[in-house]
Parts: C-alpha cells; sequence; structure tokens
C-alpha cells in the first residue's frame, strides 16, 4: 500500500511539475473497451484508474492500477501495469503487474479499423480491477480472504481483436478475448462492447474548459464467454456501464463510470474513476537523457 | 517465477531502449538536403474521390480561430508554433501543401501516414478535422529555409519523407 501511494504522488506531482510539454489529450471515455487509437509516437501517458465494487455476501472493494502508455511509434503503443486493491474490513495488497502491446496492421483508416492486442500478466488471484472479464469470472470468486488468494500466482497471456470504426462522429468497437493460463488452465473467452461521441463534434473558437467538444459520453458492456471446455454464456458475469470524460485543456483527463451488473454472477455495482496526463516528447527527453545532451 | 519475471522486464527494457535508440539515430545523423518533391509524396496518394471533396465549413468565419486552437493542441509539437515544420514533422506552409486541394489535407489527417510516424486523426470528428484543414490553408506558403538559417529543417526522419 505505501507503495501504491508513494507512486500515485509521484505521479501526481511529476505530471504538475516535471513535464511542462503537456498536450491536451483526446482520450476515448472507456474502461475496459478498447477502440483503435494509439499513443501518439512518443507520448507518455499516466493513467491512474480505481474501481470500487460491490460484492454480494462479501465485503465490497476498492482497486486501483497505474497506466504508464507509450507510443512507441504511430502502429505500435505498449502500456506497463501496476495494480492493487484494498478489501474492506480485510487487506490491502499488491495484486500485480501487466505489459500490454497494441498494434496496428493497417496503414490507412478504414470502415472498421483492426488492432491486435497482445498482454502478459503476472498477477496474483487477489486481482480485482476487473479490466477485463473472462471464462467463468464470477462475483463468489472475490470472496476468498486477501491472504489465501495472494498466495496463488496467475502467469496470463491475453490476445484481443479489436475492430473499431467511427460513423458520423460515433465511435462503435467490439473487442474479442481470448486469455490463457500459462499453467495449464484452458482459453477463456470474452468481449467488450462500445460506443461514444463527443457532446459537439465542431471545436469553439474561444479556448474553454466546459465546451461540449470536451467531452465525450457512450457506453460500454462486457462480459466472459466461457472456456474452451465450457464455452457460452454460462456461469458468466455480463456489466452494463455509461461512460463520460472529460478532456481538459490543461491536459487532464479525467473517466468516469458507474458500472451495473446484469446477471447474479456479477457485481450489483461498480464505480469508477480515472486521471491521466499525458507527456509529449517523453521519447526524446530519453534520447538526450542517454545522449548527455541538455 | 522470477525468471520470468525477469523475462518480462527484459523485454520491456529492450522495446522500450529499441523505440528510443532509433529515434536517437534519426536525430543524430548528419543533416541532410530535405529533397521537397518526396517529404510530400503522401499527399499526393490521396484519391480523387478525396481531394475532390470541399471543405464544408470553408465559409465559416469562426473555422480559421477553431482551426488555429486545435493545431495548437494537437499539431504543433511535431509541425512546430508556426507549422513551418518542427522537432518531427515537415512545414505545412510548403507549396505542396498550401497548393494542395483541402480534400487531400483532410484525407491526410484523417488516415496519417502510419508507417512514417504520423498518427491517424480521425480521432478528431470530422468538422474539426476541417476546421484544422481551415487553419493550415490560411496560414500561406512560407519559403523552405535556407542552410543555415535560424529555421529548423525538416528531422530526417519525417514522417512525409521516404525511408
Amino acid at each position: 500500500m505505501l507503495f501504491l501511494k508513494v507512486l500515485v504522488r509521484v505521479f501526481l506531482l511529476s505530471a504538475l511539475i516535471g513535464f511542462p510539454a503537456v498536450l491536451r489529450a483526446q482520450e476515448n471515455p472507456y474502461f475496459v473497451a478498447y477502440d483503435h487509437y494509439l499513443e501518439e509516437p512518443g507520448n507518455l501517458e499516466i493513467e491512474y484508474f480505481s474501481t470500487f465494487g460491490t460484492v454480494r455476501g462479501g465485503p465490497d472493494f476498492h482497486s486501483y492500477w497505474t497506466e504508464f502508455e507509450y507510443g512507441a511509434t504511430a502502429w505500435w503503443t505498449t502500456e506497463f501495469y501496476l495494480e492493487g486493491q484494498t478489501t474492506f474490513g480485510d487487506s490491502t495488497v499488491f495484486t500485480g503487474i501487466r505489459w500490454e502491446n497494441r498494434f496496428r496492421p493497417l496503414k490507412r483508416e478504414h470502415f472498421i479499423n483492426p488492432i491486435l492486442y497482445v498482454e502478459y500478466e503476472h498477477k496474483s488471484a487477489a486481482d480485482k480491477i476487473l479490466k477485463e472479464v473472462e471464462g467463468h469470472d464470477v462475483q463468489a470468486d472475490f470472496l476468498t480472504p486477501n491472504a489465501v488468494a495472494r498466495r496463488d500466482i496467475i502467469n496470463e497471456v491475453e490476445l484481443k481483436l479489436i475492430l473499431s470504426g467511427v460513423h458520423k462522429g460515433w465511435n462503435f468497437t467490439e473487442n474479442t478475448l481470448a486469455a490463457k493460463d500459462l499453467a495449464g488452465s484452458p482459453w477463456e473467452f470474452g468481449y467488450a462492447l462500445g460506443a461514444s461521441r463527443p457532446l459537439a463534434l465542431k471545436a469553439s473558437a474561444k479556448p474553454c474548459s466546459f465546451c461540449r467538444q470536451n467531452f465525450v459520453a457512450g457506453v460500454e458492456m462486457y462480459g466472459g464467454l466461457g472456456d474452451l471446455e465450457q464455452f457460452g454464456l454460462r456461469d458468466t458475469s455480463h456489466y452494463l456501464a455509461p461512460v463520460l470524460v472529460w478532456n481538459m485543456p490543461s491536459g487532464w483527463t479525467l473517466r468516469v463510470s458507474p458500472g451495473f451488473g446484469l446477471n447474479d454472477n456479477s457485481h450489483a455495482f461498480l464505480l469508477r474513476w480515472g486521471l491521466s496526463r499525458e507527456i509529449t516528447g517523453f521519447g526524446s527527453m530519453v534520447s538526450r537523457l542517454f545522449r548527455g545532451r541538455p | 517465477m522470477k525468471m520470468q519475471a525477469a523475462c518480462v522486464f527484459a523485454l520491456v527494457g529492450a522495446g522500450f531502449l529499441s523505440t528510443t535508440r532509433a529515434r536517437q539515430t534519426g536525430t543524430s545523423a548528419p543533416p541532410q538536403e530535405p529533397k521537397a518533391e518526396s517529404v510530400y509524396s503522401e499527399i499526393g496518394k490521396a484519391p480523387e474521390k478525396a481531394r475532390a471533396k470541399p471543405n464544408p465549413l470553408e465559409k465559416d468565419p469562426d473555422a480559421v480561430r477553431a482551426g488555429r486552437i486545435l493545431f495548437e493542441q494537437r499539431c504543433a509539437e511535431c509541425h512546430g508554433d508556426h507549422a513551418t515544420g518542427g522537432k518531427k514533422g515537415p512545414s505545412l506552409r510548403a507549396p505542396e501543401i498550401q497548393n494542395a486541394e483541402p480534400g487531400a489535407v483532410f484525407w491526410i489527417l484523417t488516415n496519417g501516414v502510419v508507417r512514417k510516424g504520423m498518427p491517424v486523426w480521425s480521432k478528431l470528428p470530422e468538422p474539426q478535422r476541417w476546421q484544422l484543414v481551415s487553419y493550415i490553408k490560411s496560414l500561406g506558403t512560407v519559403p523552405a529555409p535556407s542552410p543555415g538559417s535560424s529555421e529548423p529543417p525538416a528531422a530526417k526522419d519525417s514522417p512525409l519523407r521516404p525511408r
């Protein structure tokens, strides 16, 4: 917990004073679904996210993660995650790391744009960030005490095919997920769907914080699809969540999303929020550092 | 387990260093004379249908002002504050851009030049891309900087430069 607190403070402090070259981001509002836009090359986006969730028959939880998202090229974005959670009345634990990569195989914009997603996760079974829902993930999994769950270490590879497009200002995206525990469990499947639109399509001729074009609203839906041995909706959980993002001219981005479980296997309520800031020219800064130039 | 974690960190580090190293190599190479006719070759690839598209905001009095704000927020980092070329992007005030059809400039904004570093900007709604086109086209032509001038030349890894 102390580590996470320090990390968050370092992030906030560095974002405030350490990196003056800040770009006003145009971020999508999703927490789980991905669209086809990658990070601009050379830019680093530092993001903090929280999820508060209710658990029937057990203690509620608050999970959080930090993402470092870097645009390696215009067709490759790489992200590193640190995650943890607090289960009320139980304890706070660090739950693991993730390394995510997204690749854009096509060089031009199309009606539907595919993105290939590859992620490696090294986490404990106490992971509660719900960054995706896969296989037979159900809320009852969260009833295991942290002291027990954290002993179970999971190394997992996750693949996604992201299909996303824009039509008349609306973004529509569909993500298909396949995940494999390297310890030998069968492949697990999941999905995420999203639709969103800026509240105004034209930009204002005056700089402003609360202009409608700075807000993007939408909805996302996600859930599990079973595994290779039992594919389908049986014993799976699903969520529907309105999403809203405010892209502030100062360079900060604020996201918020209340989520609702759609069946008895789901958490009844999830409240998510996130804060992020994009730093332009981070790659150039690192290059200069290695070359020893001012 | 520790071995796996070590592999992950090694891969992350190697990937990150290789990208920063690639940028470093790109910027530390001796400056070469830019070939203006090829730096802007991507815009020549715009399909006829895209070129023929008129700017629907051409007569909108606010389009240029809104486009300027968008340019400062999205484009100036690479193309320079005055669009005369920057660390990564070429000048947008060259005749190749200024004399191009608005539809061709819009097409480049929409599709990017992904393999050469310019991202796709279709994340901006269509009217905002046209506002950007209005602003860019309002800037007028500025001659390419002469050798030794204070104006920075387009970087070697400029997104519109052929490899």
